[in-house]
């Protein structure tokens, strides 16, 4: 059979389209418009080395698809790549492959039947990642499905200076890599001890595995350095006697992380936050990159946060309140090259 | 308080995870609820993890007892 699906594609078409940096392409049905290809990655069709074919992205935030749309993606990917698969991102996301710019409209179109939403590229808030979080993992504390769901609705596709990628995870794990995004949340849950119902069994201190439960040699009592628990709860689950209790449960807010080529580690900004603030921080953290940013051209956030670092503390503190961080270290590069030598992020300049 | 009398012994020194639970779980479900089963475990990963599946199931962890290097827990099915 001759299959039209599967051609080897011959040329690279990626310097020529430098030259050729419009096309004319139809993003709603009868809607016919020039878009240069910055405009079309922005909107989730993602340009290709092959001449005209795209990869489309869709949004799928938390990576949670349902089988109404997952169906659907299945039924209609088929008609419009030229592949026979799709590509799952490293940020959840379903892309189709090998799309060509003509058939944009007409597959926006068979998606909108299950309001399959197609994503976004380029210099905005991206789709947000998130774990299973509480909902179902063991290990999970809090339900960043449903915070990451409100994330999506409220601030996908906020202009930036450059990507906004913001991740959750569940607990200390930290699965989602918090630390390694623009804004990153991460569940946790503060143990609190009640003397009266302990048995002194120990089971607390060997769950733990920071180091920050000691049992008393003569009554197995427990003792807890603050400074070593990373509230992930464990205590909490193993007490047979329910003598270690949750007490604050909230989220650690890291941001000015990123990964590439020379990965930067977000600072933790505030700890145990509670559910309800996450909006107000993000709008605000948002605010303050869009403000100092200007005129800055495509720079993340967490170089502006290394240059600006007290100026941003001071600005996020309000709304942080009793939950910020006591001086908070500044977002650090993170050596990833071990090999490469005279590449000096610390005095690195800002091109403008 | 008395210690109550186990109706069932298991011994798990020297069995590691997940096997030691497996076998607890196996044996709790071929007894009644309110029986005891007494389980001896090895410190580390089993302690840590052990107390806390059972736990989970919804047993109850009665007592825990240290004996030399090994820990003895007695066990009421829920």
């Amino acid at each position: 059979m001759k299959d039209k699906k599967n051609r080897e594609i011959k040329y690279d078409h990626n310097l020529e389209e430098q030259k050729r940096p419009k096309v004319e392409a139809e993003l709603e049905k009868g809607k016919k418009e020039v878009f240069n290809l910055d405009q079309l990655k922005s909107g989730g069709y993602i340009r290709q080395r092959q001449k005209d074919l795209f990869t489309v992205r869709l949004r799928c935030p938390g990576g949670r698809v349902p089988f109404k749309k997952l169906k659907k993606i299945a039924e209609v990917a088929p008609k419009y790549s030229k592949k026979d698969y799709v590509h799952i991102s490293v940020r959840q996301s379903i892309e189709i492959p090998y799309v060509h710019y003509n058939d944009f409209a007409q597959l926006a179109e068979d998606l909108k039947m299950v309001d399959q939403k197609i994503a976004s590229c380029g210099p905005r808030v991206r789709v947000p990642t998130a774990c299973s979080g509480c909902e179902y993992n063991p290990n999970g504390l809090v339900d960043v499905q449903k915070l990451c769901q409100e994330i999506d609705q409220k601030y996908f596709g906020i202009q930036c200076n450059h990507k906004f990628k913001i991740s959750l995870s569940g607990c200390p794990i930290d699965c989602f890599r918090t630390n390694e995004m623009d804004l990153g949340f991460q569940g946790a849950v503060e143990p609190i001890w009640d003397e009266e119902t302990c048995t002194g069994c120990r089971i607390c201190g060997y769950a733990c595995k920071e180091g920050a439960i000691t049992n008393d040699p003569e009554t197995g009592k427990p003792a807890i350095d603050r400074s070593k628990c990373l509230y992930c709860a464990d205590c909490i689950r193993a007490c047979p006697t329910s003598s270690w209790k949750e007490g604050r449960k909230g989220l650690i807010a890291r941001v000015g992380g990123r990964h590439g080529r020379h990965p930067v580690n977000g600072s933790v900004i505030a700890e145990l936050l509670p559910e309800e603030k996450m909006g107000s921080v993000i709008e605000k953290v948002i605010e303050w990159y869009n403000d100092r940013g200007k005129g800055r051209g495509r720079v993340r956030i967490g170089d502006i946060l290394m240059e600006k670092w007290l100026d941003f503390v001071e600005f996020i503190k309000p709304v942080l309140g009793e939950y910020a961080v006591k001086n908070p270290k500044k977002p650090e590069f993170i050596k990833i090259h071990s090999f490469q030598s005279g590449w000096m992020p610390e005095e690195r300049k800002f091109q403008e | 308080m008395e210690e109550k009398k186990p109706d069932a012994t298991l011994d798990l020194r020297g069995v590691v995870c997940p096997i030691n639970f497996v076998k607890t779980k196996l044996k709790l479900e071929e007894m009644n609820k309110g029986q005891i089963l007494e389980i001896v475990i090895d410190p580390g990963e089993p302690m840590a993890n052990v107390p806390r599946s059972i736990k989970e199931e919804g047993h109850r962890v009665i007592k825990v007892d240290k004996i030399n290097d090994h820990f003895r827990l007695l066990i009421e099915k829920a």
